[in-house]
C-alpha cells in the first residue's frame, strides 16, 4: 500500500513532519552545519538560529526565552523535571506525588526515585479519567518536593484541571510539573495562566521532527542539571544542540495555530466516528470522555475481542491505530490508564485508540465506520469468550 | 516489533476456525484476564486426528499459532500430535517476536489438552 493511501489515525503516537518544517530544517544539515558553540560564521549562524528558535518556542507558551531548555524530547524532559527537582530539594524533603495515569516517562521515573529512597504517592483518577485536585491536596505533605500531573492523557485524551492543581501546589510551596506532550502545539498552552513551574513537550507530537523537545523551567525554579558536560543550555543540559531539530520544532510551533483552528473539526470527526461505530457494533464502550478531551481522540473497548488483533486487521484495511492491550504495551498487563479508570483487565485488552489529525477527513472516518464492524464480527466469531447468542451483530452485510 | 510473513498470513486467513459439535476431545488454555484464550476441539478416528478446529481470543500471534497447530496436527496419530511443541509451532511460523514466545504461544498446550481429554473419555468408557 502506498503511504498516501494509508489512513493514519495514531496522531497521539506521532505525527507526520510538516513539509514546511522539513524545509526550514534542511539548510541546517549540510550548509549551516556549524556547532552553535563555535566562533566562526557557520557556528554563529547556527547559534543565531537556535536562539531565534528559543524565542519562538517561548512565545508559543507565553514564557521568557531564558525559561526554555532544549532536550531530546518528552521522556528526557519528564525525567529531568522529576529527578532534577528531587535532587535539588533533597534537604527539604523526599516525597514525590504523581497521578496513576501519567505517561511511563513519569511513572517509571517516580518508580526509580522510590528505589533510590524517595517516598512516593500515586493519586487515583475518576472513572472519566480526571485527577481530582482535592486528592492531590490530600497527598501533599510537609516533605513533598514535586508534584507531576500530565496536562492531557495520551491514551484517553482527558484534559486535567492543571490550573487548580498547580495552585494547590504553589500555595503549599511545592514545585509543580506538567507533562504537556499531548497538548503543546495541539491546543493553546499558556504556562503563566496554568501556573506551572515546569512543563515538558515533544516536537514530533505537533508535526515537528522526532528526537527534540523542550522543558519550560520557570525563572527561579530549583533543579539540578540533567546532562553533565560542555555547559550548553546555561549549564543545565549539556550536549551539542540538535540544531535542525530545534529549528524544526520552532517552525512547527509557529504553524501550531493552524491546529488550534482545526480542533473543532477534529472533535466533530471523533464524535462522528463514535456515533457510527456505536450504532454498528454491540457491546462497545467509550473510554474517552466527551468533554475536556483532546481534539480527535476516541478510545473504545470492544467486548470479546483482543486489541492487537483488531489493530492488525485495521492495518490490512489501510488504517493505522493503536491499542492498550497487553500485547501492544510490551508487558503482560494491559494499559495502566484503562485499569486506573476502573476497567477490568479482560476488558482493557479489547481497547482501540483512534487519534485523528490534520490529514484526516470525513471520508477517512466513513471508511473506518464501513470496515471496522466487519473486523469485529470476524474476530468475535473466532472468539471462544464472546456470547454470540445474546445479540445479533447489526449494521453489516 | 515485527511479525513474519507467515504469521501475518495465518492471522489474515486462519485455517480450521470453528467448533466441532460432539467433539471427541476439547482443550482450553489461557485466561481472559491475560488476554489470550484458546479452545481446540478434535474428532478422532483410528487413533488419528481426523478433524480439528480452534477458537481463539488473542493477538496476532495467538491466532497464527492456533491456526498453525491445527495444520500440523490434522491427520497425525495422537502420539505424533502429542509431540508437537511450542517451538515446533514457532519454527513453522518462521519465528515469533520474543515477547510473544511465552504469552501467546499456547496453541500446542491446547492441542495436548484436547488429546488428554479424549484419552480420559476413552479410559472412562
Amino acid at each position: 500500500m502506498e503511504a498516501k493511501d494509508f489512513i493514519y489515525m495514531d496522531h497521539a503516537a506521532t505525527t507526520p513532519t510538516d513539509k514546511r518544517v522539513v524545509d526550514a530544517m534542511l539548510p541546517y544539515f549540510s550548509e549551516n552545519f556549524g556547532n552553535p558553540a563555535t566562533l566562526y560564521h557557520i557556528g554563529m549562524e547556527a547559534d543565531r538560529a537556535t536562539e531565534a528558535a528559543r524565542v519562538t518556542v517561548a512565545s508559543a507558551i507565553n514564557a521568557a526565552p531564558e525559561e526554555i531548555f532544549f532536550t531530546s524530547g518528552g521522556t528526557e524532559s519528564d525525567n529531568w523535571a522529576i529527578k532534577g527537582a528531587a535532587y535539588a530539594l533533597e534537604k527539604k524533603g523526599r516525597h514525590i506525588v504523581a497521578s496513576a495515569i501519567e505517561h511511563h516517562a513519569v511513572l517509571e521515573t517516580v518508580e526509580f526515585m522510590k528505589k533510590v529512597g524517595w517516598d512516593t504517592t500515586v493519586v487515583p483518577v475518576s472513572k472519566e479519567g480526571y485527577v481530582d485536585p482535592d486528592a492531590v491536596a490530600k497527598a501533599l505533605r510537609s516533605d513533598t518536593v514535586v508534584v507531576s500531573i500530565m496536562h492531557a492523557n495520551n491514551e484517553i485524551g482527558s484534559i486535567q484541571p492543571i490550573m487548580e492543581i498547580a495552585k494547590i501546589a504553589r500555595e503549599k510551596g511545592v514545585l509543580f510539573h506538567t507533562d504537556a506532550v499531548q497538548t503543546v502545539g495541539k491546543v493553546p498552552v499558556d504556562v503563566k495562566a496554568l501556573g506551572v513551574d515546569m512543563l515538558s513537550a515533544s516536537a514530533h507530537k505537533f508535526y515537528g521532527p522526532k528526537g527534540v523537545g523542550f522543558m519550560y523551567l520557570r525563572k527561579g525554579t530549583r533543579t539540578t542539571p540533567f546532562m553533565h558536560g560542555g555547559g550548553q543550555e546555561r549549564n543545565k543540559r549539556a550536549g551539542t544542540h540538535n540544531v535542525p531539530g530545534i529549528i524544526g520544532m520552532a517552525k512547527a510551533l509557529e504553524l501550531a495555530p493552524e491546529s488550534f483552528k482545526d480542533a473543532q473539526r477534529l472533535h466533530d470527526l471523533a464524535e462522528m466516528l463514535w456515533e457510527g461505530l456505536s450504532k454498528a457494533i454491540p457491546d462497545i464502550r467509550r473510554n474517552s470522555p466527551s468533554h475536556d478531551v483532546l481534539p480527535g481522540f476516541l478510545n473504545i473497548v470492544i467486548e470479546g475481542v483482543e486489541g492487537e488483533a483488531m489493530l492488525l486487521r485495521l492495518d490490512s484495511k489501510g488504517v493505522g491505530v493503536s491499542s492498550g492491550s497487553a500485547c501492544t504495551t510490551g508487558s503482560l498487563e494491559p494499559s495502566h490508564v484503562l485499569l486506573a479508570i476502573g476497567l477490568p483487565a479482560e476488558v482493557a485488552h479489547g481497547s482501540i485508540r483512534f487519534t485523528l489529525g490534520r490529514e484526516n477527513t470525513e471520508e477517512h472516518v466513513k471508511h473506518v465506520i464501513g470496515e471496522f464492524p466487519g473486523i469485529v464480527q470476524i474476530l468475535r466469531q473466532m472468539s471462544p469468550t464472546y456470547r454470540k447468542d445474546c445479540r445479533k451483530q447489526g449494521g453489516i452485510g | 516489533m515485527q511479525y513474519s510473513k507467515k504469521v501475518l498470513e495465518h492471522f489474515a486467513n486462519p485455517h480450521n476456525v470453528g467448533f466441532i459439535e460432539n467433539a471427541d476431545g476439547l482443550g482450553q488454555v489461557g485466561n481472559p484476564v491475560c488476554g489470550d484464550v484458546m479452545k481446540i476441539t478434535i474428532k478422532v478416528r483410528d487413533d488419528r486426528i481426523e478433524d480439528i478446529k480452534f477458537q481463539t481470543l488473542g493477538c496476532g500471534a495467538a491466532v497464527a499459532t492456533s491456526s498453525m497447530v491445527t495444520d500440523l496436527a490434522k491427520g497425525r496419530t495422537l502420539d505424533e500430535a502429542m509431540k508437537i511443541s511450542r517451538d515446533d509451532v514457532a519454527n513453522e511460523l518462521e519465528g515469533l517476536p520474543p515477547a510473544k514466545m511465552h504469552c501467546s504461544n499456547l496453541a500446542a498446550d491446547a492441542l495436548r489438552e484436547a488429546i488428554a481429554d479424549y484419552r480420559r473419555k476413552q479410559a472412562a468408557k
